[in-house]
């Protein structure tokens, strides 16, 4: 009989390309709290999909009080008594408190609902939880704290052993994160074993009574949470060198900055940016997930509002309001949702290459029917986009393809500022050595890059300088050059407080 | 060049649809190949092929216009309204009815873009309410006929014919079509709304103004309706507020669907949207002639407007299969 309420023995998940997992293991006792941390992409995310049955693993074992289970959906994770509470809740915010509890759940009395049972138990349930709410009224009008223990207590009402907390604090204020806090320790008096999974070490040396660290997709190591220090936290999660496939290569850094950011602000999201970027160097930014560089290059480029704050292109103020304002200014942004916000999927390459620049495809009313498939072929054959040709949409692409077309898009624009936002998530190996390629070559034409990406590796292994970014502050900023640049000390700056 | 032939080839299907249903009628009815039907198909696809012509413009954009019907019938009315208060200028009546189309559909356009309303369906449908009652007010729900008013010459365009007994609504129709084909085809705005109904956010986020975009199709679906609304002076002679609820909307939206439109936007040409508001026009004229009951007339046509979307989902979905296939195949390729 193991000691665990649950556990992954050896487990593996690759997909097509990629192996998120393997070797993967981990215990969940009854009635502790076990901490999970690593950085992104270290296959947490994949680890609590395999653990709630939305992935099956290609091998290795998932023990549940003692017996081994195959869970073919999440149905049967849950009947195992596998609970998880996303960090995207599944609150039906029009529904009441009730309803939210009893979904798929309810209690019947003949044909119908009987609902004074389920108010009664949902009430119960809510109070058991320490909290008072009235469970008649629409959840969407409680906030994040109390809609968090509306999906504890869905778990609770399937009898959970072992409930999944995937970052429960990012969106919760101070007061309601204590509230959670103490909740989970309520919860482990029950004998609910809890797994913990966050970003913040300070929340898991208050919480957990161990911690275990995961890298790579691979297990790293797990020790009771007195034995951790941040130190050892970060080099545990770190701990890999870096390997020789980013092709660097160095431009001549402009003497005035190319693009200057003022104490850059948006309530709640973005806090006093400040930073410079300079032609012919790679700007990276580093982070967690979340830690507001999307936002900060959305506000550059005028696709999100700003409360106050000033943008320099080239030493002269400007003012921009939207995306247009931004390309006019010679600014490219290719977003990290390609399929979302890059591309137009049902539309032929070449009709996604002109988007950024109609105006100048056209000639007098009309499209440079011509200009357009000369600079297509051009684009084409730069960028070796593989193709069946100009005509084929872009819905058809491999991953990487379709990243080079969005990467033409922008050269399209002629803009001397690129920002590539996480350019090579998603795309295989081969393809990101590509995109590389082109960053050289930008860069070598004098061009400002700036790199938003969430792999350490890539980071390092291409920027010139970088800035660390954390809960939308600027946190840390090293030089190529300096000591500074290595993968602890940009990770200290994006975790620690 | 195989671009070309591949884009004929999407019409092929549609046109083989019209050619069938013409043959089946000339042999049903001996009346139908008479020039003086032929005639009036088009002079009855004018109408309908102008509602199309907007009605195509926000299908595009992944949107829709149910108030094109309305549209039409509130700008005859708006016409007949002036006539009685004693215009009689056909220029004026005409520009008029055209203003009023156009700010109705800049209004459905900035209830979408700036209020942000959720999707036009409701905007829209609540417009041609709206207007179906505006129309019976400004007419004290009255026909008026344009008849013998002095205001004759805004009949026209709707009844004039040229070269024995061709429409000219229908040429006009024609010449429009063309226009909207080239501004659909060759330019940048043409591209924008193709691409703003494909992905409303990477068009925007491209540095394109989607939201004046989408803002111009409905002031375009707006006034080829009030243009319409003209034609329907010409052929009736009269204007009519009870008309705003005609399902002018729903033979609009099969002609633009039946051509090839699909609600997911980002599809649909002006050929095939003319293809279908013939295909339309010959089905009713049948009816006629063959003497259909009015309620076998509209139970069929519900059928051919249930068939056309069924058709473009199916197509969809053949098109995605059928991708997949290649995709699948093609990955297979590089393994061996």
């Amino acid at each position: 009989m193991s000691e665990y309420i649950v556990e992954l023995r050896d487990v593996r998940k690759s997909f097509p390309g990629v192996v998120a997992l393997d070797a993967m293991k981990l215990g969940v006792k009854p009635g502790e709290i076990l901490g999970l941390i690593g950085e992104n992409g270290a296959g947490k995310s994949t680890l609590i999909k395999v653990l709630t049955g939305v992935h099956r693993p290609d091998s290795g074992k998932i023990i549940v009080d003692g017996r081994e289970r195959v869970f073919r959906n999440p149905e049967q994770a849950i009947e195992a008594g596998i609970a998880c509470v996303y960090q995207e809740l599944n609150i039906e915010k029009l529904l009441s408190v009730t309803d939210n509890i009893f979904i798929n759940k309810w209690i019947r009395k003949g044909a119908l609902l009987d609902y004074a049972a389920m108010h009664k138990k949902a009430s119960e349930l809510l109070k058991g939880l320490g909290l008072d709410v009235d469970v008649h009224k629409a959840a969407g009008l409680y906030g994040m704290g109390v809609q968090q223990m509306i999906e504890v207590s869905k778990a609770l009402l399937t009898d959970a052993k072992c409930i999944i907390m995937d970052e429960p604090t990012s969106s919760l204020s101070e007061k309601e994160v204590e509230q959670l806090l103490k909740i989970c320790r309520g919860l482990r008096e029950r004998g609910i074993g809890i797994l913990f999974v966050s970003h913040k070490l300070e929340e898991l040396f208050l919480l957990c009574d161990r911690v275990t660290v995961i890298r790579d997709g691979k297990y790293v190591d797990t020790r009771e949470t007195k034995d951790w220090d941040n130190d050892a936290l970060i080099k545990a999660m770190v701990g890999r060198s870096l390997d020789n496939q980013f092709p660097k290569e160095y431009g001549k850094r402009s003497e005035k900055p190319m693009l200057e950011v003022r104490n850059l602000s948006r309530s709640g999201v973005l806090h006093d940016i400040s930073f410079r970027a300079y032609g012919g160097e790679v700007l990276g930014f580093s982070g967690l997930v979340g830690a507001g560089r999307t936002e900060t290059m959305r506000a550059i480029f005028g696709a999100d509002p700003i409360d106050s704050g000033e943008i320099l292109v080239k030493g002269k103020k400007v003012k921009i309001r939207s995306p247009r304002d931004a390309i006019r200014e010679k600014i490219a942004f290719l977003t990290e949702d390609r399929k979302g916000q890059g591309l137009v999927l049902a539309e032929s390459i070449q009709n996604n290459l002109i988007l950024a620049n109609l105006r100048g495809f056209s000639r007098g009313l009309f499209l440079n029917k011509n200009k357009i498939r000369t600079q297509g072929e051009k684009r084409m054959s730069e960028l070796s986009i593989k193709a069946t040709g100009q005509e084929e949409r872009v819905s058809q692409l491999s991953g990487g393809n379709q990243q080079k077309v969005v990467i033409g898009k922008w050269i399209n624009t002629d803009a001397d500022i690129y920002i590539f936002d996480e350019a090579t998530r998603g795309i295989d190996v081969g393809a990101k050595v590509e995109v590389y390629q082109v960053i050289n070559q930008l860069v070598k034409e004098g061009k400002c890059v700036i790199m938003v990406s969430s792999e350490m590796p890539e980071i390092l292994g291409m920027s010139d300088r970088v800035i660390v970014m954390r809960e939308g502050r600027i946190t840390g900023e090293m030089g190529r050059e300096t000591d500074a640049f290595n993968q602890e000390d940009v990770m200290k700056a994006a975790w620690e407080v | 060049m195989k671009n070309k032939w591949n884009g004929l080839a999407n019409y092929i299907g549609t046109f083989a649809a019209l050619i069938i249903l013409c043959a089946a009628l000339s042999i049903a009815s001996p009346n139908f190949l008479d020039k003086t039907n032929l005639m009036s198909i088009l002079k009855q696809t004018s109408f309908n092929a102008l509602l199309s012509t907007g009605m195509l413009l926000t299908l595009i954009t992944a949107g829709i216009d149910l108030s094109v019907g309305a549209t039409a019938t509130f700008g005859a009315c708006v016409a007949g309204a002036m006539v009685r208060l004693g215009v009689h200028n056909p220029i004026v009546l005409f520009f008029s009815v055209l203003a009023v189309s156009g700010t109705i559909g800049l209004i459905n356009g900035l209830l979408l873009t700036r209020l942000h309303l959720p999707h036009p369906f409701v905007s829209t449908l609540g417009m041609k309410n709206v207007l179906w009652g505006a129309a019976l007010i400004i007419t004290a729900s009255q026909m008026i006929s344009f008849s013998n008013t002095g205001a004759e010459g805004i009949m026209l365009l709707g009844s004039a014919t040229i070269l024995g007994g061709f429409p000219i609504s229908f040429l006009v129709v024609l010449f429009i079509y063309i226009l909207m084909h080239i501004l659909l085809t060759r330019t940048a705005l043409g591209r924008s709304i193709y691409c703003a109904g494909g992905n409303m956010e990477a068009t925007r986020l491209s540095g394109i103004h989607a939201e004046n975009v989408l803002t111009f199709c409905y002031i375009m679906s707006g006034l080829m309706a009030g243009f319409a609304g003209i034609v329907s002076i010409g052929r009736s002679g009269i204007c009519n507020g009870a008309n705003a609820i005609q399902p002018y909307d729903t033979d609009a939206i099969a002609a633009c669907i039946i051509g090839g439109a699909s609600f997911m936007g980002g599809k649909g040409t002006m050929v095939g949207t003319m293809l279908g508001a013939l295909i339309i026009a010959v089905l009713r004229n049948g009816f006629t002639l063959l003497s259909v009951p009015s309620a076998w007339q509209n139970l069929v046509l519900g059928l051919v407007i249930i068939g056309a979307v069924l058709l473009d989902v199916t197509r969809e979905r053949m098109q995605r299969n059928k991708r997949q296939k290649e995709a699948g195949q093609e990955k297979g390729g590089e393994k061996a």
